[in-house]
């Protein structure tokens, strides 16, 4: 098998279900990712050291382990998961969702440190001063603080994005790893890998990586340094 | 009428500032960093929280710890002026302008976007960002966004204090030209007398965290007792005087105030205008006779009232001009040499040319500013 030879049909459907996944976790944690951040940086009440632990949780436990507790969690006798298949008929062990819920666990600490590190940055006195020109907190944040933070957001989603990407061992622990439903690329080249004569076809997927991924940190530098020259002054 | 009482905790003094006056005019917060300015001016604002207390604007109760009123800062409708500006910094003038003033209903908007861009030269900024502003257009801006959420009060926490000189001079007119056009109360924080000579009417001494006193500035400024606030080498007395003629071929202006007439430095202004002088202490020499053959031009014959009893080389002498009072700072040696004792009768010698524009009050600020809509055809 050549190398070189373009990706087939099979391979194709990896790249797309990776990208599909991605955004989709990316897209379901990014309110609850800026909420955190804002309660994070901005409230302080008892429990707000174990919620940070929490939420970095994946961050240090092995991804696997975090594959099986969500397993547990929302298996089908799960406590969760009884509960989502009795009320909505909803299952998401063995679905993409699934893999996107896994993705979206394993990015979550990423996209919330690069979000809570640029609402850090924002000067204070700035929201106290849309206050005095009659703007309520909610307003506040709406055009005040969400703004100054875009750069932050920015960041956190293209890393919350190349995490989600690369998600391997939540994945196949918890959504598996079947074809067209949850074998996203790095799925997919850990089954070439197993088969044998998938040397190229792997080579192929691992090139395929390489370059989306270059392209996302490509984005987010420019959409960065837009936003920060927007902002300069 | 401002009402203010308030208590709490700042660092390592507390903060009891108590007192009440008419919001005619500018009134100004004055007292040395760590007064507790800056504390009071937040709380009026509602940024900070007193922990008891009592604040009504014009009858208002913005806050009343004993009723369990606390006003959120949106709902007190006073514009406040940072020290720093705070102008936001992703926005364009425009935008920041808009900010207040699109917030608050349009049957309440008696200042105009138009009249405030006009007021303040700002037409040409609004396509701008703030990072591409001076200094003082940088304020100038931030005194358009407060002033266009249409305030019952405007704050300004040292709005200059961030400005050189010539940046200072760049704003003040424009500061002086609210004051004159728009039926505003303006409480003003500074610690340079230079400016609330030249802007306020009402001033407010602080001095760790207590009220000190509360009066006109010329009653202030002659009281000695207050003088280690006033301020040693800013000392001086501030009077009233009146223009009463032009002297063309020189370039002077001739006042006259209680004590007399006083020559100055021409200032545009017509004849019976009321100005507020200032005459620092150190610009005041004394004679026992009447000298001759000296430069100097004003010549006020004084009774001697009190001396300072301040230790070092120098005195501060308080003088009665016909009524008004001046400060004279002369040496000690001086003093004893010409037997000065209170009751004596003296010259008090200014030069013309130590009463310059930061000395003017009142008044001339408006007429040395331009009519308000005058230079500002474009």
């Amino acid at each position: 098998m050549n190398p070189l030879a373009p990706i087939t049909p099979l391979e194709w459907e990896a790249l797309r279900l990776s990208l599909w996944v991605a955004i989709w976790s990316v897209a379901v944690s990014l309110p609850f990712g800026v909420l955190i951040a804002w309660v994070l940086a901005r409230t302080e009440f008892p429990g707000r050291g174990l919620l940070n632990g929490i939420v970095h949780l994946p961050l240090v436990l092995p991804p696997v382990v975090v594959g099986y507790l969500l397993l547990v969690l929302l298996g089908r006798q799960g406590p969760l998961g009884r509960l989502l298949f009795d009320w909505f008929g909803v299952s998401l062990p063995f679905t993409w969702q699934g893999a996107a819920l896994a993705a979206g666990i394993m990015a979550f600490p990423l996209m919330v440190r690069a979000m809570r590190l640029s609402l850090d940055a924002i000067d204070r006195r700035l929201e106290a001063a849309a206050r005095t020109l009659g703007a309520r907190p909610v307003a506040v944040f709406a055009t005040v603080t969400l703004p100054l933070m875009a750069p932050g957001i920015v960041v956190g989603v293209i890393l919350a994005f190349a995490r989600a990407l690369g998600e391997f061992g939540a994945t196949i622990t918890f959504a598996a790893n079947i074809p067209g439903e949850t074998r996203t690329l790095p799925l997919a080249l850990y089954s070439m890998i197993q088969t044998p004569g998938g040397e190229a076809a792997a080579f192929r997927l691992a090139i395929v990586s390489v370059i989306v991924s270059l392209a996302a940190l490509a984005v987010s530098e420019l959409l960065a340094r837009r936003l920060q020259a927007r902002l300069a002054g | 009428m401002l009402e203010l009482d308030l208590t709490a905790r700042l660092g390592n003094f507390a903060l009891e500032a108590k007192f009440s006056c008419e919001t005619t005019g500018i009134v100004a917060l004055f007292g040395r960093s760590g007064a507790g300015k800056t504390s009071v001016v937040n709380m009026l604002a509602g940024l900070t929280r007193p922990h008891r207390g009592r604040i009504a604007v014009n009858g208002t109760v913005l806050f009343d710890s004993a009723r369990g009123i606390d006003l959120p800062p949106e709902r007190r409708r006073l514009g406040y002026v940072f020290q720093e500006g705070r102008l936001f910094p992703h926005m364009s003038v425009r935008r920041n302008l808009s900010y207040g003033y699109t917030r608050i209903p349009a049957a309440e908007r008696s200042i105009g976007f138009e009249h405030v861009t006009d007021l303040l030269g700002l037409a040409d900024l609004l396509g701008r960002r703030p990072g591409d502003l001076s200094g003082g257009e940088k304020q100038r801006v931030a005194l358009g966004r407060a002033l266009l959420a249409n305030p019952r009060l405007l704050l300004m926490d040292e709005p200059l204090a961030a400005l050189d000189q010539p940046r200072k001079e760049e704003v003040l007119p424009f500061i002086e030209r609210l004051r004159d056009t728009l039926a505003l109360p303006i409480v003003y924080v500074s610690h340079s007398m230079a400016e609330i000579v030249r802007l306020a009417d009402t001033l407010v001494l602080l001095s760790e965290g207590r009220v000190e006193a509360v009066g006109t500035i010329e009653d202030l400024t002659s009281r000695l007792d207050l003088r280690p606030l006033t301020g040693r080498y800013e000392a001086g007395a501030v009077i009233r005087a009146e223009v009463v003629g032009q002297d063309e071929a020189f370039g002077l202006t001739e006042l006259r105030f209680a004590g007399g007439g006083l020559w100055v430095p021409r200032v545009e202004a017509p004849i019976g205008t009321e100005l507020r002088i200032r005459v620092r202490a150190r610009d005041v020499a004394l004679a026992r006779e009447r000298p001759r053959g000296v430069s100097i031009l004003n010549m006020v014959p004084c009774r001697v009232e009190d001396i300072g009893a301040e230790a070092g080389p120098q005195v501060d002498l308080r003088l009665n001009a016909g009524g008004a009072a001046l400060w004279a700072r002369i040496t000690r040696r001086s003093l004893a040499k010409l037997q000065i004792v209170p009751g004596a009768r003296v010259y008090a010698l200014i030069k013309a040319v130590a009463i310059d524009r930061t000395s003017l009050g009142r008044g001339a600020g408006r007429f040395l500013a331009g009519p308000a809509e005058g230079n500002l055809e474009e």
